[in-house]
């Protein structure tokens, strides 16, 4: 890793992003540290997606700085497919090529923009599939995959670009109850290795356990951030305790009280 | 319900079957004994005529008609291709170029176009067009108006996540249009492309307006001198079976190919 200025992975500042009337984003100040892994909590609807895709430009802030490992990606002149190689990137709806097998999803980007040749790619790859354990799968079409082994390719093929971060949105509210662990533990066993990780979840226990600082999020603005023992374990504001005790106890919610439950 | 002396559903719908079987052998009974059995043979199915047709009809007529189609369909597929990107583009000219092109060729009637390019353009230019490029460019930038929308629709439905998915690896725009959203585009409209490809068939008889030396005719061309030559419909029959031993398989191939995609979903 290249020494930078400041330390920091991503940093946000005063950042405001509308969709025509609709203001998602309200004036969003934080920043990630190198090494750390943040989660980001939030009822439906808060900006949280909005907050992750501004971070690598997929959507066009209205105002605000972002920085990503020392470069602005908000800079008009940014050259933003050469930043964005640096930032993996993992969707709710995994986002796999379907018309490329496992193996070619890790090795299409690897050849056509780090411009490796194909041995290496594949090599690379190999070694990716290997570590989300689905070395057996190169040749597998997506179609023919879980949707937790999916999600892994995915992880797979956002690391198979030496990222020196990954910005994950919901990676396992897609799937079945019994796929989640899989891709947790993938993310898991990620972090421990030292990744930077920006994280929005729903998954409490993982915030708790893997994440260094949780953020809360609530109609466009952070409401509250700390350690996951701050804010998962004695939340101070009233809106992430409702929000809380929604999440761990969604059968608890009355009718109304809520518009959406996670 | 079914009450005493009423029929059943099942009876009822028997004795419909019954009565749709019935009609049927009534109405072909009737035309077998009302034809002229002697005449439609010798109008229809003069083996004599139709084996004189043979091996022109295949060596020459049917190659140039597949010729025609598929120079005609390359051409098409090609500027179909530009012009979708042009439609989709974020420059509004070049929607508009594309636009107002796919309106205006679709609008038109094909033959028009031949007539352009067969006469108009070689009398107003004084340039004689190769036989092979006239055919090409009249098929093409007609089927290219219809193509490129079908091109368009399949590039629209492709998920928005492939190219979000392509960017955040850091390709560019185009190099994530190439490698990633065209290719599941062709997939999703193959079907309706080789719909097209039919019907380019079909059209490649209209090259017959431009007068073909007898190394270039095609099978309606075919079918027609031979129709005059031996006044009888056989020729026209034999053309027509052989435009269908090319549009039948490929109809069959649209519906394998539509099945793949139902399963694919
Ligand atoms: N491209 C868009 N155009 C218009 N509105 C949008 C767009 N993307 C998001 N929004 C709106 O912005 C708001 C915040 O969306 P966002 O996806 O960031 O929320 P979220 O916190 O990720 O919610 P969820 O937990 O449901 O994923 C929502 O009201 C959404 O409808
Ligand atoms: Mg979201």
């Amino acid at each position: 890793m290249k020494p930078e200025q400041d330390g920091k992975a991503i940093d946000v500042q005063g950042l405001h992003k509308s969709f025509g009337a609709l203001e998602v984003l309200r004036g969003i100040d934080f920043s990630v540290a190198r090494g750390e892994v943040v989660c980001v909590i939030g009822p439906s609807g808060s900006g949280k997606s909005t907050l992750l895709r501004c971070v690598n430009l997929l959507e066009e802030p209205s105002a605000g700085r972002v920085t990503v490992a020392g470069t602005e990606v908000t800079d008009p002149d940014v050259d933003i497919d050469r930043v964005r190689r640096r930032i993996g990137m993992v969707f709710q709806a995994f986002n796999l090529f379907p018309h490329l097998t496992a193996l070619e999803n890790l090795t299409i980007a690897q050849r056509r923009v780090l411009g490796r040749g194909r041995a290496e790619a594949e090599r690379t790859a190999r070694a990716h599939l290997e570590r989300v354990g689905l070395g057996d799968k190169a040749a597998a079409y997506p179609a023919q995959l879980s949707g937790g082994q999916q999600q892994r390719v995915a992880i797979a093929r956002a690391l198979s670009m030496d990222p020196e971060l990954m910005l994950f949105d919901e990676p396992t509210s897609a799937l079945d109850p019994e796929l989640v662990g899989d891709v947790l533990a993938v993310m898991r066993s990620l972090a421990r290795d030292g990744m930077t990780m920006l994280v929005v979840t729903h998954e409490m226990s993982f915030a708790r356990e893997v994440a260094d600082r949780v953020v809360f999020m609530d109609g466009g603005v952070i409401v509250e951030e700390g350690t996951p023992e701050q804010v998962v374990g004695a939340p101070r504001h009233e809106r992430t305790r409702a929000f809380l005790a929604r999440v761990l106890d969604p059968a608890a919610a009355e009718v109304g009280e809520a518009d959406e439950v996670p | 319900m079914p009450l005493s002396g009423q029929l059943s559903r099942r009876q009822r719908a028997r004795i419909f079957r019954g009565a749709q079987y019935g009609v049927l052998v009534v109405a072909v009974a009737v035309f077998a004994l009302v034809a002229d059995w002697h005449q439609l043979r010798t109008a229809f199915f003069d083996v004599e005529i139709a084996k004189a047709m043979f091996p022109d009809i295949i060596t020459t007529a049917l190659v140039n008609t597949v010729l025609y189609t598929l120079l005609g369909f390359g051409f098409g597929l090609a500027l179909g291709l530009v012009l979708a990107l042009m439609r989709l583009s974020s420059v509004p000219p070049y929607r508009w170029i594309a636009i107002t092109y796919i309106e205006f060729f679709r609008g038109i009637p094909a033959l028009l176009v031949f007539i352009a390019l067969g006469f108009g353009v070689p009398l107003a230019f004084e340039v004689a067009l190769d036989m092979n490029i006239t055919v090409m460019l009249s098929l093409g930038l007609v089927g290219a108006a219809y193509m490129a929308e079908t091109i368009r629709a399949g590039i629209q439905a492709v998920p928005k996540g492939q190219m979000e998915a392509a960017r955040s690896l850091g390709m560019s725009h185009g190099r994530a249009m190439v490698s990633i959203v065209i290719p599941q585009a062709f997939r999703i409209v193959l079907p309706p492309l080789t719909n097209e490809l039919i019907l380019l068939t079909k059209d490649s008889s209209l090259v017959y307006l431009l007068g073909l030396s007898l190394t270039q005719v095609e099978l309606a061309n075919f079918g027609r001198d031979a129709l005059n030559e031996h006044k009888s419909l056989t020729p026209i029959l034999v053309a027509g079976l052989l435009y269908l031993v090319i549009t039948v398989p490929l109809g069959q191939l649209v519906r394998r190919l539509e099945a793949r995609t139902a399963k694919a979903r």
